[in-house]
């Protein structure tokens, strides 16, 4: 059984997750609507760091051909919200 | 010799590339024995009037007579789905424009022009411009931060720079002021600001890259170039001190055009994608020149890696020939053979990576998964063009290197007390060097005529790797000879790395290795050692990964950072970077590091 998480404890723990992978974006504004990637500095293995670090701290699987919904905070904090419910469900 | 049956075949997938024309090169040792640079420049058209050889004619004007005008040179695949077609027509007409620019801002002969850029259509154009111009194109890489942008910059004693207006901002601005010797700097304005001037709001300092294209260049001819011209400078990093500058001449172009058709089996109706960046040798050797050498219609793609759109380019752009490298062909097995499924790509006819050794495994993986096996090959910036490949009529060997291409002689040798001998027989590891002579192989490195003179010994170019040859000639990689991180494909020097920390108030000693990797091969890992009254931390850790990437950008800044305790030295007070790196690997010979480890990533 999953605890129940709301968007917004979802959105501090991806902004967390990020600030590990990608350290510079540390008290820095990050838009939720624009990629990650035209807001920072971030190579292939940064990102995919980022979803493996999604994975871990949520304990949820995302499917390879999901990665791109995970491209900025907004689509990020929907799709884990999404893989959350259905392991609750 | 039975080569061909090393590999495993996938009966269902083998048919997709059942029904392929014979290669280029149908016979490896016929051709290899019967190969002239000479001939191959007999193919190539060489200036009108005989005035010589220049890169931008064989890629592009060569091309673009007649009803070939019409065909699709640059296909760009843009950011949120934008297309655009450039016909070698188009191509030539905008590179002529671009080398008038130029010409008008007095900008000529051997001037260096650099680029940093996204992979967008005008980076092409300026980047074959500038060849038109005579000056010398110098390729940087747009995630590279803003210290190794001005190092190379000030190294490279740029007059220009293309960009676009947002690296501008983010990463020229800043620092232009300590960069005396850039003159102008020409910028290719955001998607939604097309048409309207670049000097409005930055008080003039850049040239609008539209507004440099808008006279016609009717009547444009290439000046005279002599083979022997510079026509590419790309920097490189090394062991030890600042990054190296690898000069071209515009002979070169006969090994692009060679390679291209021996070993990646390109023909002028192909459809081709290399997938490098244009801001590192193998974007420009074959991301832009190898290729419309030919006469091939390139792909390029301006988003990043992701699987799925990989796959959905390879299949709806009906793609023959595709050149990528390790770190991308892992993740795309990491994804799954599921995704590969869902896709067709029956239209590839030719597989080839470059960039680090490519595993066996992962060379079965495209025969299975894609249809045929992954070629690898392998060059260096310094090589200018392919040296050592995976033949499509020779056999795969999965794990190898393969065999010298046609006009290259490749061998291993010890460094003896009278100088480099070279080894015989099979089986046996020595430094891989190639004869001096090919036309791509790099004349200097700008104003380091010492550090030039080291990489050869006699006849022989040094390359600084180790390889053994088996007893059918093909090349195995070893290892490297010095402490170079190799990270998904791209050359890091430590020292830069190192530098770039020290300058952190919290650092007292740190050593940068290359660690391990399996989808990267390897990755930046900074050793540190902290100044009295700073604390081993995850904040402090972060605190100087985002100092460093913050001023190196990603690919060279460090992914992981280790403290310990102190850092393991010689005599001399030299790091051993080779006792970190044996830390990192499992077996810690003596020293080790300080429990509290702070990795990331």
């Amino acid at each position: 059984m999953v605890e129940p998480v709301n968007g917004d404890e979802i959105r501090k723990i991806v902004l967390r997750v990020l600030n590990r992978v990608v350290p510079e974006s540390a008290g820095e504004e990050v838009d939720p609507a624009t990629p990650f990637r035209d807001q920072f500095e971030m190579d292939s293995l940064d990102f995919l760091n980022f979803v493996l670090a999604v994975e871990k701290e949520f304990g949820v699987s995302v499917p390879d051909a999901a990665y791109p919904r995970l491209g900025n905070l907004d689509g990020s904090v929907e799709f884990i919200g999404l893989l959350l419910a259905k392991d609750a469900g | 010799m039975h080569i061909g049956r090393l590999m495993i075949s996938d009966p269902r997938r083998a048919e997709r590339f059942g029904k392929r024309p014979a290669p280029n090169l149908p016979d490896y040792p016929k051709a290899r024995a019967g190969f002239s640079w000479h001939s191959v420049r007999s193919d190539l058209d060489g200036l009108p009037g005989g005035r010589g050889l220049n890169i931008a004619h064989e890629a592009v004007d060569r091309h673009a007579v007649g009803s070939g005008a019409h065909r699709i040179a640059i296909r760009w695949l843009g950011k949120g789905g934008a297309t655009r077609d450039v016909s070698y027509g188009q191509l030539r007409e905008l590179t002529d424009r671009f080398a008038l620019a130029l010409r008008r801002l007095g900008v000529g002969m051997g001037d260096r022009v650099f680029v940093l850029s996204d992979r967008i259509p005008e980076l092409y154009v300026a980047a074959l411009g500038t060849l038109k111009n005579r000056s010398i194109l110098c390729p940087l890489f747009s995630a590279y931060g803003p210290d190794p942008i001005r190092e190379r910059l000030t190294l490279g004693r740029a007059r220009v720079l293309v960009t676009t207006q947002r690296l501008y901002r983010r990463k020229v601005k800043a620092i232009r002021d300590r960069l005396p010797q850039l003159e102008h700097v020409i910028t290719v304005g955001e998607p939604d600001r097309i048409g309207e001037p670049a000097r409005e709001g930055d008080g003039g300092e850049t040239l609008d890259f539209e507004e440099a294209l808008r006279a016609p260049a009717d009547g444009f001819a290439i000046e005279p170039t002599d083979p022997e011209d510079p026509a590419l400078l790309h920097f490189t990093s090394g062991t030890t001190g600042a990054p190296k500058g690898v000069l071209h001449v515009h002979e070169a172009v006969l090994a692009h055009y060679a390679t291209g058709k021996l070993v990646l089996d390109l023909r002028p109706d192909d459809v081709f994608w290399c997938t490098a960046d244009p801001g590192w040798v193998t974007g420009v050797s074959y991301g832009i020149i190898s290729p419309l050498t030919v006469g091939c219609t390139l792909i390029v793609d301006q988003e990043e890696f992701n699987a799925e759109r990989w796959y959905g380019i390879l299949q709806d752009q009906h793609v023959t020939v595709w050149y990528t490298a390790p770190t991308a062909i892992r993740m795309l097995m990491r994804a799954g053979e599921d995704v590969a499924e869902r896709f067709d790509l029956t239209g590839l006819r030719f597989l080839a990576s470059v960039g680090e050794p490519l595993e066996a495994s992962a060379v079965r993986w495209g025969e299975r998964v894609l249809g045929g096996p992954f070629h690898d090959t392998w060059w260096q910036t310094e090589t200018g063009s392919i040296m050592i490949a995976n033949f499509a009529s020779a056999g795969v060997k999965p794990g190898s290197m393969g065999l010298p291409v046609p006009g290259v002689h490749a061998t291993v040798l010890t460094r003896t007390e009278v100088g480099m001998e070279e080894l015989r027989g099979a089986g046996v590891t020595g430094e891989l060097a190639l004869r001096i002579g090919w036309p791509s192989m790099f004349r200097a490195y700008i104003d380091e005529p010492e550090r030039y003179a080291e990489r050869f010994s006699g006849p022989w170019y040094l390359t600084g790797d180790l390889a053994r040859i088996d007893e059918d000639g093909y090349f195995w990689f070893v290892g490297r000879l010095h402490d170079v991180i190799k990270s998904a494909g791209h050359l890091i020097g430590p020292i830069e790395v190192e530098d770039c920390l020290r300058d952190h108030p919290a650092v007292a000693e740190v050593g940068v290795i290359g660690r391990p990797d399996v989808v990267a091969g390897q990755i930046v890992k900074a050793c540190v050692v902290l100044r009295p009254g700073y604390e081993e931390n995850d904040a402090l850790a972060r605190e100087l990964l985002a100092h460093a990437r913050r001023r190196l950008g990603p690919v060279v800044g460090p992914k992981e950072i280790r403290f310990w305790k102190a850092l393991p030295k010689t005599p001399s007070g030299k790091i051993m970077r080779h006792v970190l790196r044996a830390a990192e690997t499992g077996s810690p010979p003596g020293a080790r590091p300080s429990g509290n480890d702070s990795t990331h990533g």
